[in-house]
Order: structure tokens, then C-alpha cells, then sequence
């Protein structure tokens, strides 16, 4: 007889499959969910993953969920909320493994964070008001484009008519297009299927058959006389300027540079979003006719804040975090280094940098250090690394970016904290002198940190370029003085945009949030465009023309996702032209035709339902 | 190594556990599924204590002592615990104590009473799934309503008897002793020694003959098992003079374990109606025995057995002794064989 087996089929290997689906079940949970429903299937799954031995959890966790049910089914009490805290902090306590503490743990935290979700069930017997399962995608994409229905637009080939869609509520489909992060794809139902839809992908075949300027804009109404000033001309702006232009406002835009875009146009290199491409979106929002725009003017320092306060009905702040943030390293003065967005932003006008034959270190671990490195390589540097104090999977910079510039021989350093720039006698920085790290407890932002390996000493990196990336920073003081509240430079406003005791002042973008993306910029520059309208007394609806064509029935074949492709990257390495190849017509029509229409189907038509 | 348990400095060997040092400084810790040399799987959570310099609490049961531990076994954080896990296991537990053979030996019972639990608030989570009880066994029997799976019959049967006859029938929430003791209990692998229902804190896993008295009603009586060589020290359980249970003492032979026999089949003839109270002599003509003195019997005996000696010598005769006799009843009968006889020809049962 034999005594050991392989693992053959038993139940173990048969359940991974199971397990696969439930853990994508669970990472789509649907926005606008009661959290107090979460908590439950939390601790259903929590219970069923007891092995049986111990009491307080075998025994406990049951109970924990028949409090939580009579929570949910309206039979508790305030007391109810002690019981649970009481038994949680013993299981807590006393659980032999993490399957029973972990979830008491868990369960402790959502009392404190759901609390007014828990007093509300008790008391009302119901979700607070602002709870209800919203469309996925519509929700989370920040601007609440409508988004199944200009893939169904896209699907049945009316590119002008999905263009139009997305301009209801973001004047600017060809950037989302190329760069937007796509936290509408985030909870996706199809991924409930296979996976979630190439939303990005969908638009980018939207607009790569019709530019966004050749789609006419709707016609603006009347003018009302008003006027508005909008400071920067970035996405945040240029979204408020649209909207309000529509409205018949008057805007003015006050950009410092000589173009329009913001970071889109100086921070983005060219390859991710060639700047013709950026002009389109940009044409189609001065075609709304009462946009003008004065370039080259720095609000603060050519004209004063006050100034521009004084002359226009109201304001839009949209400044950006447009500088770099400095790192205090020793020797850090040493020539030939640069703070990253300020070398991006001279490639942005045109000015790039020879680095044949340099070797380049780039310090930081954001989309500005990939995109600072990956530029370095097509100025010619003959080797580029990008330094970082923490590991990969901690770097912000999205997936896609770090693999993109890995793919293209870009070293990544993990690990390494900077500690140094070593510069020879004429002061060129010869060597980046790093410490070696390892990754330790998590901070209190529930990141790992890391911190000093003892046990090794500093490392001499040698490069003739050091790129620092590790944030930006806002300009904010001008706006300070004039009066504007701030928290760490950062603008302080009500989710409304309205700057508090500031009677028409709105601040949005990244100046308000922090260095953030495009479209959280977008969806600010449209909410203030219609408080500001409302603040100047007006309730203006605006008609983009279009609505969601008739849904098709659902297409259930689990099918695969549709990426999007880069040129090759020994290639594309060399130069600045866009990397991303364009999406088939087939591909598009199997894309488009994955999406399960959730405005129509399940909740879709319920009221509240879409986010506006 | 030192350590402070409770404000007292406690001196205990490395490698100890926190329980076993509180007991030798007669520091008392409860513990429900522990069970000492046997198990220390820590499934109950009752025993935990806290430690300074540590944010959970731990059980004393298998935590090892460190230099300097300081330990507090009765604080109000280590009461509360116990008490909730008290309630728990209240919840799932059947309550008909006035009816149940172990009240009042009973550790759950006991620790209820201790840590003033008289009512649970929880309702039981495990009622619903409970399976019936097993019950076909001659001996053993148990009632899954009353089990607080503690998995010491499970511990001790796999790794006191070696038989690993009980098992965990179904996983997590659902988990059930699956003691061997229904219809098919013959064909399992349960030798019936009874030791599970020795360790058993409740009345989930009982001896039927415990039905048969109260923990109060009964006094022991410290004995040595009659059966094998092997010495086991056992307690016979008396109630009105009659012997009722045996329950297995701590021997230097057999530390608390009897066997089936040990168990079982040594105290029931004591009271038995058939047994043999006077010497009996066959009548020749009619078949039947009848009674006879001592006297008449042993010169029978006496006159015959050498009567067969002396007409074919010693080796015609062997003598028997029942292991059930005492190790010098049985000396004396080998000796009697050996050297009245003149024969070799001795054994005793417990060999075969």
C-alpha cells in the first residue's frame, strides 16, 4: 500500500476556480452598496472559514452575524452595538489564528467607520439617504460621463454621437482617451464574466476616427453678460470654461504658458498624448465662441489676484501643482540636477535635452519619475535607473507604466533610499550615494515603510544626470495673501468647489486635492462651472444633443479583454511619437459588445441610480 | 527562571508553560480542553491570561514561561473573556443538568458556577445542524448536544490509545466529533477502553453505566486492576456498597488509562447473581453439583489429585490460575503445581 500521494483532484484544487470568481464577486461589489451588507458577507466568509477548533471564533463569529442581522433586519437596539463591540474586542483577544482575529479587527473598524451607517439601520430601520446601488462605471469615473452609452454609440459606429455623449459631461474625450487612469473600470460587471471592459481603449477608438474638433460643439445660449475669470488652462480650467462658455458666460482664461493644457501639454511627455491630439480637445472648447484666453499672463505676478477678483463676477482657481517638490539631499546643488516636471515641462516646449551617452538616475516612484526616465532614454542617455526607497508593487505609477518602462531597458532600484549626490571638481554630479532599505511595518497610511538596512553599507551609483520626481507642489501664496485658505499649500474647499466666506471664489484640480489625475481635475472644473453658475443666480441645463442609443441584449460568452498595444519597444524607445497602437475595428466591436449595459439592465433604472 | 504571576515572584523550570508554572506556585488557571500530557491544542481559549508587553491575550495552556514574564491570570480583561467564553459555549450546549449523569462533575457546569454564567444571551449558532445521538454501543455513547468539542476524546484516542478511532466529522462551523459508537460500531476501529469518556469535561461522551449515579452518591477506592500483569491503578466508583464504575487512576503503570477489560469487565461479577458462592461437588449419579464444606471439597480434591500423581506421575497434572487473582494467589498456585505436583505445567490466562 502506499503510504503519500500527489495532490490529485480533490476538492482543493477543484475550488481554486470557485475561489477566482468569488474574490472577483467581491472586488465588484457595486457603488453605492450598504456597507453594513459588506460587513455581513465579510463575516459570513469569515465563519466559513473556520476550521472548527477554537471557541471564540467557531462559535463567535456566528454570533457576531446574528447581531449584525438583527442590525440589518431592523430588530436591534443601541445596545446591539455594544454587545458586538464587546464580543469582537474577546475574539479579538483570544482567537487562536487570523481567520478569527483579523475579522474581529475588521469588524471593530467598521463600527467606527460605519458608525452613522450602523445608528441609522438601528434607529431608522434604514441606509442613511446617500445610499443605493449606482451604475459601476458611470459612478466612479469621477465626471460621471455616461459611459455605456457612448460605447454603444461607438458600437454602432456613431463616433460623433459618443463624442458628444462624453462632452455632456467632460469636454475632453481625446485626453481621457490617451492617459486617463479609468476608475470607471475599476468594479466593472463584465468582470463578474471575465473581465472588466477596455473603457479607455473604447473612447480612444471614438476619437481616433473623428477628431473632437471636427464634431461640433452644442450651440452656446444667450449671453448673460456675466463675467468669468478662469486661472490655468489646464484640464480643470478648460472644463469650467467649457461648461460655463455653454451656459453664455463670458470666461476668461489666464494661462502662464504659451498653450493650453496644463499638465497635459507640459507634463505628459509626447509619446503617451501627442500635443496635436491635446489641440483638439482644446479647438473644440474655444469653439463654444465666449472663451478668451490670455497666455503668457502669471496670475500673482503679472497681475495681481485681487486684481482679476475685482473684474470678473467670479472665479475659478485652477491653478495645478505644477512645481517640483525639492529633496534635501547632501550635495543635491551639484550640476546636472534637475528637478523632473521642470525637464519635462522644457521637453513640453520644445527644449529636449541631450543626454547622448549619460547615464541618468531618476529618484521616485510616480507616473512623473516613469515618464521623466522614459523620456531621459529618448534624449539619447545611454542608461537610465529609476531609484526607489520602497518595492515596486509600492510605487504609485500605474502598472502598465512601470512595465512599459522596464520593456524598454529602464533599471529599476528598489530599495534605495537616496542619501547623497557626489559631484567631481567642476560640481557635475558624478554618483547618486544611496542607503540600502528593507520594507517594514505598515505607517499609518496602510503602506509599508521602509527603512535603513543596517547591515548594509550606502551604495555608489555612478550617473552624470540625477531626475528628481517625488512630488509636486502648489504656488499657492499669492492666493494665500489674497486670502484663500490652505493646508499644506493645498486649497481648502467644500465638495462644491466654493471657497468658504469667499463669495464667488471656486477652486478645483489639483491645486484643491494635491497632484492627482486628470479626469478628478475635469470632474472639478465641471462641478464648479455649475455652482458658479448657480452662485450668479442662473440654473442652466445644458442639452449635448445625444442620449444612450437602445441597449442589446447582454452578451454573456466569457470573452477576453481587448488591450491595447504599444509599438515595439526597441522602437519606440527612440523617439517621441505616440507608443500605443490603434484598437482594430474587430477588436472594438468585441469590446463594445462586452458591456452589460448597466443603465439599463439591473439597477440601472432605478431612481438614483446614474450619479450626475 | 523567574517570572511574576498575579504580584507573586514564581520560580519555574525553563520550558514550562505558563499553566503548569501558576499550578506550582498553587495558582489556579480553569481550563476546559487541556488535558495534561495529552493536550494542549488550546481550542477552548478559558485558560487565557494576559502578558505585559503583549496586546492579545494567550493561553496558559501553551504559552511558554520567559525570564521576567509578568502575568496576570485573574485581571478583569482575562475574567470577561473567559465569562464570553462561557456564554458561547453555553449556547450550544444543552442545559437539562437535573437530568444529566455528569452534573455535578461536570467542568462546564463548574466553571458556569464559577464565573457566575447562568444564562447565556447568545442563541445557538449549532443547534440546527446538530446530528443525532450516537448511541449503539454496549458501553459508550455520545449526545452531540451536550459536546463543547474540546476534541479531547479525539486527542486522547489518537494519541494516548493509538487507535485514532474518533474523528472530526465535518470542518469549521460545522465540526462534530464523530465518535465510533453507532450502528457500525463493530466495525470501526474503537476497542471500547472507554478512556474518551474519562477525559470528556461533560456529559457529551459518557459511559452508559454512568447513568447509574451521582458524582455525590459515590465513593473510590483505590485498587489495582485484576485483569493482566501490567498493574494499572484504578478507582473503583461504590455507591451503597456496590461497586458501579472504575475510572483509571494515575498509576506509575498506566497514569490515568485502562483498557477495556480494566474498564469493563472487572467489577460487574462481584454483585453477580451466578456467581459461585460455596464449594460445589458433582453427585456421581444424578450429574448436578451440590454443595459441599471446604473440608469435604479440598480432601476430594487433595485425595484424587494425588491419586493421579501417584499412578502417573506429576507430569499428568497442570494448574490454571485465573488472571483475574491476585499476583500471590497466582505465585502460590504455580508454586503448588511446582513442587506438590512435581509438574511443569502452569500458566495463567492473562498470556493467552
Amino acid at each position: 500500500m502506499s503510504k503519500i500521494y500527489l495532490a490529485g483532484r480533490s476538492s482543493d484544487t477543484k475550488i481554486g476556480k470557485l475561489l477566482k470568481k468569488f474574490s472577483g464577486k467581491v472586488n465588484v461589489y457595486p457603488p453605492g452598496t450598504c456597507p453594513l451588507t459588506v460587513q455581513l458577507s465579510l463575516l459570513q466568509a469569515s465563519k466559513n472559514q473556520t476550521c472548527g477548533k477554537c471557541v471564540p471564533c467557531r462559535d463567535g463569529l456566528p454570533q457576531l452575524e446574528q447581531l449584525l442581522s438583527s442590525i440589518l433586519n431592523g430588530s436591534a437596539t443601541m445596545e446591539t452595538l455594544d454587545e458586538m463591540k464587546n464580543l469582537a474586542i474577546m475574539i479579538r483577544d483570544t482567537a487562536d489564528c487570523a481567520i478569527g482575529y483579523q475579522t474581529a479587527i475588521e469588524l471593530l473598524e467598521g463600527l467606527e467607520t460605519f458608525h452613522i451607517e450602523y445608528v441609522s439601520h438601528i434607529q431608522k430601520h434604514t441606509c442613511p439617504e446617500n445610499i443605493g446601488q449606482k451604475i459601476p462605471c458611470v459612478t466612479l469615473c469621477p465626471a460621471h460621463v455616461d459611459i455605456p452609452g457612448y460605447i454603444a454609440h461607438v458600437n454602432n459606429g456613431d463616433y460623433a454621437d459618443a463624442i458628444n455623449l462624453i462632452r455632456r459631461d467632460n469636454p475632453l474625450p481625446t485626453a481621457c482617451a490617451m492617459i486617463c487612469e479609468h476608475p470607471c473600470e475599476e468594479r466593472c460587471r463584465r468582470n463578474l464574466i471575465d473581465s472588466s471592459l477596455n473603457i479607455r481603449g473604447i473612447k480612444k477608438y471614438a476619437v481616433d476616427q473623428i477628431a473632437a474638433d471636427k464634431v461640433a460643439v452644442p450651440r452656446a445660449n444667450v449671453s448673460t453678460g456675466k463675467k468669468i475669470a478662469v486661472i490655468g488652462g489646464g484640464p480643470s480650467g478648460m472644463t469650467a470654461a467649457y461648461f460655463l462658455s455653454l451656459m453664455g458666460h463670458k470666461v476668461t482664461v489666464y494661462e502662464a504658458k504659451e498653450r493650453l493644457g496644463g499638465m497635459l501639454m507640459y507634463g505628459i511627455p509626447n509619446y503617451r498624448f501627442p500635443k496635436d491630439r491635446l489641440d483638439e480637445d482644446m479647438r473644440a472648447i474655444l469653439s463654444t465662441g465666449n472663451i478668451e484666453v490670455k497666455y503668457n499672463v502669471n496670475v500673482g505676478v503679472d497681475i495681481s489676484v485681487e486684481e482679476v477678483y475685482h473684474s470678473y463676477d467670479a472665479m475659478y482657481v485652477a491653478i495645478g501643482a505644477q512645481v517640483g517638490k525639492k529633496l534635501r539631499l547632501e550635495g543635491v546643488d551639484a550640476k546636472n540636477v534637475f528637478s523632473a516636471v521642470e525637464v519635462l515641462d522644457q521637453i513640453g516646449h520644445g527644449n529636449r535635452p541631450d543626454y547622448t551617452g549619460k547615464v541618468v538616475s531618476v529618484i521616485g516612484g510616480g507616473n512623473v519619475a516613469m515618464d521623466a526616465a522614459r523620456s531621459a532614454l529618448r534624449c539619447g542617455a545611454a542608461e537610465v535607473r529609476i531609484v526607489y526607497r520602497r518595492r515596486q508593487e509600492d510605487m504609485t505609477a500605474l502598472d502598465t507604466e512601470i512595465e512599459s518602462a522596464v520593456m524598454e531597458g529602464i533599471e529599476l532600484m528598489l530599495l534605495q533610499a537616496p542619501k547623497s549626490i557626489e559631484s567631481d571638481e567642476e560640481g557635475k554630479c558624478t554618483a547618486l550615494w544611496v542607503q540600502p532599505q528593507m520594507i517594514g511595518p505598515y505607517d499609518r497610511a496602510g503602506r509599508p515603510a521602509p527603512m535603513d538596512a543596517v547591515s548594509k553599507a550606502p551604495e555608489r551609483i555612478p550617473c552624470d544626470v540625477v531626475l528628481i520626481a517625488v512630488g509636486q507642489d502648489i504656488v499657492s501664496a499669492p492666493f494665500e495673501e489674497f486670502g484663500m485658505p490652505a493646508e499644506r499649500k493645498v486649497f481648502q474647499a467644500g465638495l462644491d468647489t466654493a471657497v468658504e466666506n469667499m463669495p464667488g471664489v471656486f477652486v478645483g484640480g489639483d491645486c484643491a486635492t494635491g497632484p492627482s489625475t486628470a479626469i478628478r481635475a475635469i470632474a472639478a472644473g465641471k462641478v464648479a462651472a455649475h455652482n458658479i453658475d448657480e452662485y450668479l443666480g442662473y440654473h442652466h441645463t445644458l442639452d449635448c444633443g445625444v442620449t444612450a442609443p437602445e441597449a442589446k441584449p447582454n452578451n454573456r460568452v466569457p470573452t477576453g479583454r481587448v488591450n491595447i498595444g504599444e509599438r515595439p519597444a526597441y522602437i519606440r524607445k527612440h523617439d517621441f511619437e505616440h507608443v500605443e497602437c490603434p484598437m482594430s475595428h474587430e477588436e472594438m466591436l468585441q469590446e463594445a459588445g462586452r458591456c452589460l449595459r448597466c443603465d439599463v439592465y439591473g439597477c440601472g433604472k432605478l431612481e438614483g441610480a446614474v450619479e450626475k | 527562571m523567574r517570572l511574576t504571576i498575579d504580584g507573586r515572584n514564581v520560580e519555574a523550570a525553563e520550558g514550562m508553560s505558563i499553566l503548569a508554572a501558576a499550578r506550582t506556585a498553587g495558582i489556579k488557571i480553569p481550563t476546559l480542553c487541556y488535558l495534561e500530557g495529552v493536550s494542549d491544542i488550546g481550542s477552548c481559549r478559558l485558560c487565557v491570561v494576559e502578558v505585559e508587553g503583549m496586546a492579545q491575550l494567550v493561553p496558559a495552556c501553551n504559552t511558554k514561561i520567559r525570564e521576567d514574564m509578568v502575568v496576570q491570570t485573574r485581571s478583569e480583561r482575562v475574567v470577561e473573556a473567559r465569562r464570553t467564553v462561557l456564554r458561547l459555549l453555553l449556547s450550544n450546549h444543552r442545559v437539562d443538568c437535573f437530568s444529566c449523569e455528569k452534573s455535578g462533575d461536570c467542568q462546564l457546569q463548574q466553571y458556569c458556577m464559577e464565573y457566575e454564567i447562568e444564562m447565556t444571551p447568545y442563541i445557538g449558532s449549532r443547534k440546527e445542524i446538530e446530528p443525532a445521538k450516537k448511541d449503539a454501543h454496549p458501553f459508550l455513547s455520545y449526545d452531540p448536544s451536550k459536546c463543547i468539542r474540546c476534541h479531547r476524546c479525539v486527542e486522547t484516542c489518537a494519541h494516548v490509545t493509538g487507535r485514532k478511532a474518533i474523528h472530526l466529522g465535518k470542518t469549521g462551523m460545522f465540526t462534530v466529533i464523530d465518535a465510533p459508537f453507532g450502528e457500525d460500531w463493530k466495525n470501526t476501529l474503537c476497542e471500547s477502553c472507554g478512556n474518551c469518556a474519562q477525559a470528556c469535561p461533560t456529559g457529551a461522551l459518557t459511559e452508559k453505566r454512568r447513568k447509574n449515579y451521582r458524582s455525590w452518591e459515590v465513593k473510590r477506592v483505590r485498587t489495582t486492576c485484576p485483569h493482566c500483569a501490567t498493574g494499572c491503578q484504578m478507582d473503583l466508583i461504590v455507591k451503597d456498597n456496590h461497586i458501579v464504575d472504575v475510572e483509571g487512576a494515575d498509576g506509575p503503570s498506566n497514569h490515568g488509562l485502562l483498557c477495556v477489560k480494566g474498564r469493563s469487565a472487572s467489577f460487574d461479577f462481584v454483585d453477580s447473581a451466578e456467581r459461585i458462592r460455596h464449594p460445589l461437588i458433582k453427585n456421581q449419579e444424578t450429574g448436578e453439583f451440590e454443595q459441599a464444606t471446604w473440608e469435604e471439597a479440598l480432601d476430594l480434591v487433595a485425595s484424587r489429585f494425588t491419586e493421579i500423581k501417584n499412578t502417573y506421575g506429576g507430569e499428568a497434572l497442570a494448574g490454571f490460575a485465573c488472571s483475574r487473582s491476585t499476583n500471590e494467589d497466582v505465585y502460590m498456585l504455580q508454586k503448588m503445581v511446582r513442587t506438590a505436583f512435581n509438574s511443569n505445567n502452569t500458566d495463567n490466562c492473562a498470556r493467552v
